[in-house]
C-alpha cells in the first residue's frame, strides 16, 4: 500500500518536473525565435527559404500536368510565353525548376534531418555512457569522417537500385558522422555539469537525463548542425544526380542539370537551361547558411559585428592609445 | 611519438574498414553485378576470367570468410583485378595513369585556397567591421553556396564558349607530347587554371570564416595585449602572435577538407573532362566497371588517409602540447 503511495508521489513529482522542463524549453524556444526574427541575417534567410517552400508547394497550381512532357517548342530563349525559355525537349524551364524544388527540398530536408537524428543518438549515447561504447562510436564516427564522401556516395549509388529512397539513405550514410562528432563534444562538456550529476544521484533513468537534461541545453548546436546537414545534403544530392546516379526519372534540380549537360545545352550556349536550377540550389544553401550564421551570432556574442570599424583589441585602453 | 603511432593505427583501421566495405557492398546489394557487367563487355572475357570476377564479387556464393581473407591479400599486394571497360588493362594501371592529374588539380587548389583564405581571415579579424570584414564574408558565403560543378559549368560557358579564351577539355592540348619543357608546362597550366579557380572560389569562404572566427577569439587573449604593451609593430603581433596561434584549427580542418576537395575535384573533373580519378570513376560507373570503381574508391581513400597523416606531422610540429602528451 505505502509502496503504491510513494510510487504515485514520485510519479506526480516526475510529471511536475517534466512539465517544468517542457515549459522552460518552450520559453527558450520562443525566445530563440524572437531573437532570430530580430536578426537581419536570420530574417533574410528564413524569407528566402519560405519563398522556396511556398513555390515548391504551389508548383502544381502554376504548372498543372506533367512538366517533363516533351513538346515541339524546343530550346527557345526566355520569352513572355515561357519566362525562362524551354529545354531542348521543349519542356518549360520555369516549370521544371519549380517542380524540381519539391524533390530537391524534400530529399535535402529528409536526409539532413535523418543525419542529425543519428548524429544526436550516437553523440549523446557515446558521451553519456563513455568507456567502451564511446570508444567504439567515436571510432566509427572518425572512420566515416575520413572516408571521402563523394566517392563513397558514387560507389554506394552505383551498387544500390536507383530511386529517391536510395538517395536519402546514401546521403544519410555519408552525412551522419559530421553531426555525431559535434554532438559528442558538446554533450561531453554538458555531461560534466553539476546538474547532470544531481540528476544521476536523484536516480533518474539515463534516457531521461539525456533527453531532458542534456539535449535541451545543446539546442543551438543541434540547430546549426541540422542546418549544416541540410545544406550538405542538398549539395550532395545535386552532385549525385548531376552525375546521373540519382533517379533520372524524377524532376529535381540535380536531374535538371544532368539533362542540361547530356542534351549539350552548355555547348550550344543555351544558358537559360542550366542557370535557374543552379541558382535555386545556391539560393537555398545561402539562405540556410544565413540562418546558421545568425544562430552562431546569437549564441556567441563575440562574433557579432561591432557598430564601428575598430581594431581587434580596441576594448582595452592600451590598444586604443596605440591605435590612434 | 605515441600520438603519431596512435594516428597511424587509426588510419590503418580506417583503410581496413573501407576495404571491408568494398568487399561487402557487392555481396549485400540485390541483383548480380557480374551479369550486368557481362552484358556490357560484349563477350570479350574468357570463361575463367568470368569465374574470377564472380569469385571477386561474391556472386557464386562461396564461403565468405576465406574469400574475405583472399580479397584482403589481393588488395594489399596491389591487385585490384582487371578493368572491364578498358579490358584487359589492370585496374591499378588505369588508376596510376589518372592519379597524377587529380593530385595536381586537388593540391594546387587546396594550397591556394588555404593560403588565400587564411590571409583574408587574418586581415578581416584584425580590422573588425572594416571593409574586408563586412564585404568579403557574405560574398564568399554566397559564392560558396553554389554547387562546385555548376560554378564550373558557368566558368566553362563564359570563358570557354563565349569568350573562347580558356581550353574546353582535357589536361593538355591534343597532339602535344608530354615532357618537361616550357611549352608543355604552360599548356598544362592553362588547362588547370579554370578548374582550379572554381574549386578555390567555392572553398575560399569556409577557410576565411574559420580563420576569422578563431582570430577573433585569439585577439582577446592576454598575450596579445602584452605584445601591444611592449610596443611591438602591429603586423608582427598580427602574424607572429595572433595568427600563429589561431592557425591550429585551420590545420586540423585542412586534414578533414582533403576529402571534400577530392569530391569537389571529382565533379569539376567531370565538367572539364579533366582526365583525373574522378572523371575515370564516373566513366567506370557508366560502364558498370565494378572492379575499376572499387579500385578507384580505395585509391582515393588511401590518398586521403596519407594526406591526413602528413597533416598530423605538420600539427605535431606546430603544437608542442601534442608532442609531450
Amino acid at each position: 500500500m505505502s509502496q503504491n503511495v510513494t510510487d504515485l508521489q514520485t510519479a506526480a513529482a516526475e510529471q511536475q518536473a517534466e512539465e517544468n522542463t517542457a515549459a522552460r524549453a518552450r520559453v527558450g524556444a520562443t525566445r530563440l525565435l524572437r531573437t532570430l526574427l530580430r536578426n537581419g541575417k536570420a530574417l533574410a534567410g528564413l524569407s528566402i527559404l519560405l519563398a522556396f517552400i511556398a513555390l515548391a508547394l504551389l508548383a502544381p497550381v502554376f504548372f498543372p500536368g506533367d512538366p517533363a512532357r516533351i513538346t515541339s517548342a524546343g530550346a527557345s530563349a526566355p520569352s513572355l510565353e515561357h519566362w525562362l525559355g524551354t529545354t531542348t525537349k521543349g519542356q518549360d524551364v520555369l516549370g521544371l525548376t519549380l517542380w524540381g524544388a519539391r524533390s530537391s527540398l524534400f530529399v535535402g530536408f529528409a536526409a539532413g534531418i535523418l543525419s542529425t537524428v543519428i548524429g544526436v543518438l550516437v553523440g549523446l549515447s557515446g558521451a553519456y555512457f563513455g568507456k567502451g561504447l564511446d570508444d567504439l562510436l567515436s571510432l566509427a564516427t572518425n572512420v566515416f569522417l575520413l572516408v571521402p564522401g563523394l566517392p563513397l556516395l558514387v560507389i554506394l549509388a552505383a551498387f544500390m537500385p536507383p530511386g529517391l529512397g536510395t538517395v536519402i539513405v546514401v546521403l544519410t550514410i555519408t552525412g551522419w558522422a559530421g553531426s555525431a562528432r559535434v554532438m559528442r563534444s558538446q554533450a561531453m562538456s554538458i555531461r560534466g555539469k553539476d546538474y547532470v550529476a544531481a540528476a544521476q544521484v536523484s536516480g533518474e533513468r539515463p534516457l531521461r537525463i539525456m533527453t531532458r537534461e542534456i539535449l535541451p541545453n545543446m539546442a543551438s548546436v543541434v540547430m546549426t548542425t541540422l542546418l549544416g546537414c541540410i545544406i550538405g545534403s542538398i549539395g550532395a544530392q545535386a552532385g549525385l544526380e548531376f552525375l546521373g546516379l540519382g533517379d533520372v526519372s524524377t524532376i529535381s534540380w540535380g536531374t535538371n542539370l544532368f539533362w542540361a549537360t547530356s542534351d549539350g545545352s552548355l555547348m550550344l550556349g543555351q544558358w537559360w537551361i542550366f542557370v535557374p536550377s543552379g541558382l535555386a540550389i545556391a539560393l537555398v544553401a545561402f539562405a540556410l547558411a544565413l540562418c546558421n550564421y545568425a544562430v552562431d551570432e546569437i549564441t556567441n556574442p563575440r562574433l557579432r559585428r561591432p557598430k564601428h570599424a575598430t581594431k581587434s583589441t580596441a576594448a582595452t585602453t592600451v590598444a586604443r592609445k596605440e591605435g590612434k | 611519438m605515441s600520438f603519431l603511432l596512435r594516428r597511424l593505427g587509426f588510419y590503418f583501421l580506417a583503410f581496413w574498414a573501407s576495404i571491408t566495405l568494398n568487399f561487402l557492398l557487392p555481396r549485400l546489394m540485390p541483383g548480380d553485378p557480374v551479369t550486368r557487367m557481362l552484358s556490357r563487355s560484349q563477350q570479350r572475357l574468357e570463361p575463367h576470367q568470368v569465374e574470377a570476377l564472380r569469385t571477386m564479387m561474391g556472386v557464386d556464393g562461396g564461403p565468405i570468410i576465406p574469400e574475405y581473407f583472399a580479397y584482403l591479400g589481393r588488395i594489399l599486394t596491389g591487385d585490384f583485378g582487371m578493368s572491364i571497360s578498358r579490358f584487359p588493362t589492370p585496374v591499378s594501371e588505369v588508376i596510376a595513369s589518372q592519379l597524377p592529374w587529380t593530385l595536381l588539380l586537388g593540391l594546387t587548389s587546396l594550397i591556394i585556397a588555404v593560403i588565400l583564405g587564411n590571409l583574408l581571415g587574418i586581415l578581416a579579424a584584425w580590422r573588425r567591421g572594416g571593409f574586408l570584414d563586412s564585404v568579403a564574408p557574405p560574398l564568399l558565403v554566397f559564392i560558396g553556396s553554389f554547387p562546385y560543378f555548376w560554378l564550373a559549368m558557368g566558368a566553362l560557358y563564359i570563358f570557354g564558349i563565349n569568350m573562347g579564351v580558356a581550353p574546353m577539355r582535357h589536361a593538355f592540348s591534343v597532339g602535344l607530347v608530354p615532357g618537361f619543357n616550357l611549352e608543355f608546362i604552360l599548356d598544362v597550366a592553362a588547362h588547370l587554371f579554370l578548374p582550379a579557380l572554381t574549386i578555390v572560389l567555392v572553398s575560399l569562404g569556409g577557410w576565411m570564416l574559420g580563420m576569422r572566427n578563431t582570430m577573433i577569439a585569439t585577439n582577446s587573449e592576454d598575450y596579445i595585449l602584452m605584445a601591444e604593451a611592449k610596443g611591438l609593430r602591429p603586423h608582427r603581433i598580427m602574424l607572429n602572435y595572433a595568427a600563429r596561434n589561431a592557425m591550429l584549427p585551420s590545420v586540423t580542418s585542412m586534414g578533414m577538407s582533403i576529402g571534400f576537395i577530392v569530391g569537389g575535384a571529382l565533379l569539376t573533373e567531370v565538367v572539364f573532362a579533366y582526365p583525373g580519378v574522378g572523371y575515370q570513376l564516373l566513366a567506370a560507373v557508366q560502364g558498370l566497371d565494378y572492379p575499376l570503381m572499387q579500385g578507384m574508391f580505395l585509391t582515393i581513400t588511401a590518398a586521403v588517409l596519407i594526406a591526413n597523416f602528413l597533416v598530423d606531422l605538420v600539427y605535431v610540429r606546430l603544437d608542442p602540447r601534442v608532442r609531450k602528451g
